[in-house]
């Protein structure tokens, strides 16, 4: 577990050259490394520029749906949907739960959120463990079995998953896809567990069984403790994966009582009753995301790890 | 999969290997199953079993109610004669392609600009991240607020501020469509994207840069010589994650045009899935699935070789 990318870079060097001011200019315009002492004002200002385009870019939508979901239908309809003006309201937050039935896609996501994240953690950090102990030829073949499956797109196996699970009469249950979802993720678990485990220094592994420690002790009073950062990386990459997957669930799961908020959200959004209520749509996709963004701005550092899982998929 | 090797490679066993037979092997052993097997179990019955499955289905005939029937060949054949799925492969390497081109110059962009060291781009960094916390489902329900022909907010530009280019059927024309998927799909990875390039700017050391200075490199020669060599690992993870992604994608296009209007988004994911699901044809649909993963893992072992296999790991420092 490399932490290079949270660390911050070495201060530039001062630039004093003319030659140095170019080059810092070219870090400016260019490649967007303004900052350093010297820097050209123009370079610095146009990366400004453009990063904040960006940032209007990625803010534009979010900002027009969060304005929409503060609307009911008719002020949707009749007002501008780029400024507050025309009349607020709160009415499509209380529809979302009277009338859409997603209360109980909350429940159901965070069920299986929660569960995918338990699974995934704890399945992947004791293989994890003993794929880094490397005890027997098993754990080394279980490794590599394992990788395999990073290639392998969750589209590409979904039709022998939903006959396996109908085959398991576990079709439209959340521990199909519970269990499904929580296979999809622990190919990365397991890498991102390994790679921290194998980090714990040997000299660790070797005091405490030479004080009598067995396999077990050494899980839970060494892995396990050592382990703390990776588990909260781990759970976040599992639970973001958990909590938006859109295909696992819409492929096994059918009724109303076992539907989770993504495929929720689409059936919502796609039912002619509330295809056409915009803000209630709005609404109900700013509520789905309101408890990942707290979260985000909570735990930052290790979202930005737990996303990276997703670089190893 | 550079991860992979470096994992395997990099050490010794940390445990002394003890004698075939011995108690404290047979203990080792014992360990190993315990920790593995709830993995492995998990594993095996939803990724390992379902890949074999998917090849096996390809040479039957089902439709999960009637009996199996082995066809041998016969699903192959028809994909190879099959427009729908040709027109389904186009589609999908226009949107891999133009994924591509628009993904990777931003990302890159993007990526050595919060890279850099002044307080307020790690704001910028932090709010970049938020497409990647919404589902795509969410992402596909706003963006069809945000481009609705008569209510929506591009729609309302063309009305108000008099640009009439603005009111376009987005999501409904033939000539238009696809490229405005690909620019959702860009809203939502490019930021992803963006810290693998963030991440891989900040392993070139300083050194180099000083030494192009100091040679009086200019803006263009110091990122043609030293910022691109150095970030080619980097452009190598970012644009096999593109390629496998876009391949792949489903959920967003699914959402938002079902394959519509017509055929013209209809990529092989979505091919494979209406027919699985919709017309129950198991056999041609895991076809249609056995050729979209082998695309994707031969895409994957391609540019890894192409680009020297072993020193991956370099461009994902930081990463995981």
């Amino acid at each position: 577990m490399s932490s290079t990318s949270l660390t911050p870079p070495a201060p530039e060097a001062v630039a004093s050259r003319p030659a140095a001011a170019r080059v810092a200019r070219a870090h400016g315009g260019r490649t967007g490394r303004a900052g350093a002492p010297g820097a050209s004002r123009v370079a610095r200002l146009i990366a400004f520029v453009l990063g904040t385009v960006w940032l209007v870019i990625v803010l534009l939508p979010i900002y027009y749906m969060a304005l929409a979901s503060f609307r009911t239908q008719g002020q949707y309809l009749t007002g501008n949907p780029w400024l507050p003006v025309g009349g607020l309201s709160l009415s499509s937050y209380s529809t979302v739960f009277s009338a859409t039935g997603l209360g109980t896609d909350f429940r159901n996501s965070a069920v299986l959120t929660l569960a995918s994240i338990v699974i995934v953690v704890l399945f992947s950090l004791g293989a994890a463990y003993r794929i880094v102990r490397r005890g027997s030829r098993f754990a080394a073949v279980s490794f590599r079995v394992i990788l395999f499956g990073l290639a392998v797109p969750v589209q590409a196996i979904i039709i022998p998953i939903f006959i396996i699970v109908v085959k398991m009469h576990l079709y439209d249950t959340l521990i199909a896809v519970i269990l499904a979802a929580s296979a999809s993720l622990i190919a990365v678990a397991v890498l991102l567990m390994v790679n921290y485990v194998r980090a714990i220094p040997r000299e660790l592994f070797d005091a405490m069984t030479v004080d009598g420690a067995g396999e077990w002790t050494l899980f839970t009073r060494l892995v396990w403790p050592m382990a703390r950062p990776v588990l909260a990386v781990v759970s976040i990459f599992a639970g973001l994966g958990a909590w938006n997957n859109f295909l696992i669930p819409l492929i096994l799961t059918q009724s109303n009582s076992n539907s989770v908020l993504p495929v929720g959200l689409y059936e919502v959004a796609s039912t002619s009753q509330y295809g056409i209520d915009v803000p209630v749509v709005m609404a109900a996709v700013m509520l789905s995301v309101l408890p990942l963004v707290l979260l985000y701005f909570g735990l930052r550092r290790q979202f930005v790890q737990g996303l990276g899982g997703l670089a190893i998929r | 999969m550079a991860t992979v090797s470096t994992v395997l490679n990099r050490e010794r066993a940390p445990v002394p290997v003890p004698k075939p037979g011995s108690p404290r092997r047979r203990v080792l052993l014992l360990a190993d199953i315990v920790g593995l097997s709830p993995t492995l179990l998990l594993y095996g019955l939803f990724i390992v079993v379902p890949v074999v499955f998917a090849v096996f289905l390809s040479f039957t005939s089902w439709n999960v109610i009637g009996t199996l029937r082995w066809v041998g060949f016969a699903n192959w054949s028809r994909f190879f004669s099959d427009p729908g799925a040709h027109h389904a492969l186009l589609v999908t390497l226009e949107l891999v392609v133009f994924s591509w081109l628009v993904e990777t110059p931003l990302a890159m962009a993007l990526g050595l600009f919060i890279a850099g060291t002044q307080r307020y781009r790690s704001v910028y960094a932090a709010i970049y991240l938020l497409p990647l916390l919404l589902s795509t489902a969410g992402i596909a329900l706003m963006w069809e607020g945000v481009l609705s022909p008569e209510f929506g907010g591009l729609a309302w530009f063309s009305f108000h501020l008099k640009l009439s280019f603005l009111n376009q059927n987005w999501l409904g024309s033939p000539n238009l469509t696809l490229y405005v998927l690909v620019v959702i799909i860009a809203w939502q990875f490019v930021p992803f994207h963006a810290l693998i390039y963030q991440a891989g700017r900040r392993t070139i050391p300083n050194e180099l840069y000083e030494a192009a200075r100091i040679d009086g490199a200019t803006l263009a020669q110091t990122f043609r010589y030293v910022t691109l060599p150095q970030l080619r690992y980097t452009v190598v993870t970012s644009s096999m994650l593109i390629v496998v992604g876009s391949l792949t994608y489903f959920d967003i296009i699914f959402i938002l045009t079902q394959g519509g209007p017509g055929d013209t988004t209809r990529v092989l994911s979505l091919y494979m899935y209406d027919t699985g699901f919709l017309q129950t044809e198991f056999g041609y649909a895991s076809v249609l699935a056995v050729v979209l993963a082998v695309l994707g893992i031969a895409v994957a072992l391609l540019l890894i070789r192409a680009t020297g296999f072993g020193k991956m790991d370099s461009g994902r420092e930081g990463i995981s």
